[in-house]
């Protein structure tokens, strides 16, 4: 009986203080195997002080053909940004 | 979807590409566009993990500690090259098994340098120099490429390459300021891996088919004789460091252009090579695919391992 090593998703933070990324991705037989060749394969110099590895099948993703309805409702909201707000020159610090 | 739609997606993707847009693996793209990715990434995989081959052949009877070291170390950054690419290749809807089949079945190509043989210590120093040379002048014109997944890869790799270069020029240098047997064996390695690595940028652009559609769709940024111009002129002076020759009578600098004319690749072996009768292109994938058939038990051992964990861990939740 042939199974194929199921694919992972790889994500790494480069350093203390910043956030895991998405680095890439590996096939492994299991967690514990993902890790290692994650760290073989992603980190070979140093690239990171810690690794996530979560099997691909188990990301949900959103769709980019439906990209226009789905981030839709931010788009007209405007005075959710800074700019929006009238004040004037004499104001600072703000 | 009728062709209406399709002539409409087409023409909104060939908009992106122009507005220098990246293309992610979920967008939707052409068919021609998906397919030409997955042969040119996948091909460019294969030629990674071949080209460990060649290198590896020297591993174990590199001349030093520091050697050998250096070139295990290299070697296991083209396996690395191999495995993100191979990753990028599978954002595209295609597996591993897939990929590996094509290469073992000799339906995918890898880079025809990697079919000539490794006989000397100095055609390690000449691999690294001249065909890490070559691979880097071709992937930096790749890092800017349209496929997301692709560029990312390459971005990683470029910055991975430059040592082995070094690696590579520093075998060379030890040799040409060695004695003069040493030298000798470091113009031998030059003689033999220069034309090959000239051709490491493809046939001709006015051979090329493909060439007029990838740097269209911005796969290819640079054509193949511009590339090959470019490794030309950054190449020689490094000889003259060495004090080797570089073997082509035809080579000049050529001051109005400011470039170095060069002579004309023999096409014929080319063409020889990529049709799978190079010197070692048998011996190659005999190689690879003993490695893979003879990988197998362990590769189901793993996964049966693996099964029999999550249950313990099932029985023990519940
Ligand atoms: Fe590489
Ligand atoms: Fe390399």
């Amino acid at each position: 009986m042939k199974k194929d090593w199921p694919l992972w998703e790889v994500f790494v933070r480069s350093k203390n203080g910043l956030e895991h990324r998405h680095f890439g991705s590996l096939h492994a037989a299991d967690a514990e195997m993902a890790l290692e060749n994650a760290r073989d394969v992603y980190t070979r110099r140093n690239e990171g002080v810690s690794i996530w590895v979560v099997e691909s099948k188990y990301i949900t993703a959103s769709n980019p053909a439906d990209n226009g309805e789905f981030f839709e409702p931010a788009q007209d909201k405007i005075y959710r940004h800074p700019t929006f707000y009238d004040l004037p020159d004499e104001v600072k610090h703000m | 979807m009728s062709e209406k739609e399709v002539k409409n997606l087409e023409a909104i993707f060939e908009a992106r590409i122009a507005r220098d847009e990246k293309i992610e693996p979920k967008d939707w793209m052409p068919e021609k566009y998906r397919q030409t990715h997955i042969r040119q990434i996948s091909q460019h995989a294969h030629s990674e993990i071949v080209g460990m081959l060649p290198e590896g052949n020297w591993i174990t009877r590199a001349p030093s500690l520091r050697r050998k070291a250096a070139l295990l170390a290299k070697v296991q950054d083209e396996a690395g090259h191999g495995l993100y690419l191979y990753s990028a290749t599978e954002t595209l809807g295609i597996s591993r098994e897939e990929l590996f089949d094509q290469l073992h079945s000799g339906k995918a190509k890898y880079s025809s340098i990697f079919n000539y043989p490794t006989i000397t210590w100095a055609d390690i120093g000449a691999i690294g120099w001249l065909v890490d040379g070559a691979a880097i002048i071709n992937q930096v014109a790749l890092c800017t490429t349209s496929f997301g997944p692709y560029a990312r890869a390459m971005v990683r790799i470029c910055k991975e390459e430059s040592f082995h270069q070094r690696q590579g020029y520093e075998i060379m240098l030890t040799l040409c300021n060695g004695t003069p047997e040493q030298k000798a064996m470091a113009q031998d390695a030059l003689n033999r891996w220069w034309w090959p690595s000239l051709m490491m940028f493809g046939p001709r652009d006015a051979d090329s088919p493909h060439t007029e559609q990838s740097m269209k769709w911005k796969l290819k940024r640079k054509t193949n004789d511009e590339l090959r111009q470019q490794f030309v002129d950054q190449t020689v002076p490094q000889a003259d460091i060495l004090g080797i020759t570089v073997p082509d009578p035809d080579l000049k600098f050529n001051a109005e252009t400011g470039h170095y004319d060069f002579g004309e690749i023999d096409w014929d072996e080319f063409w020889q090579v990529v049709k799978g009768h190079g010197p070692c292109n048998k011996e190659r994938m005999e190689a690879r695919v003993g490695a893979w058939e003879r990988g197998s038990w362990v590769r189901e051992a793993a996964m049966a391992y693996a099964e029999k964990q999550a249950k313990k861990k099932v029985a023990k939740a519940s």
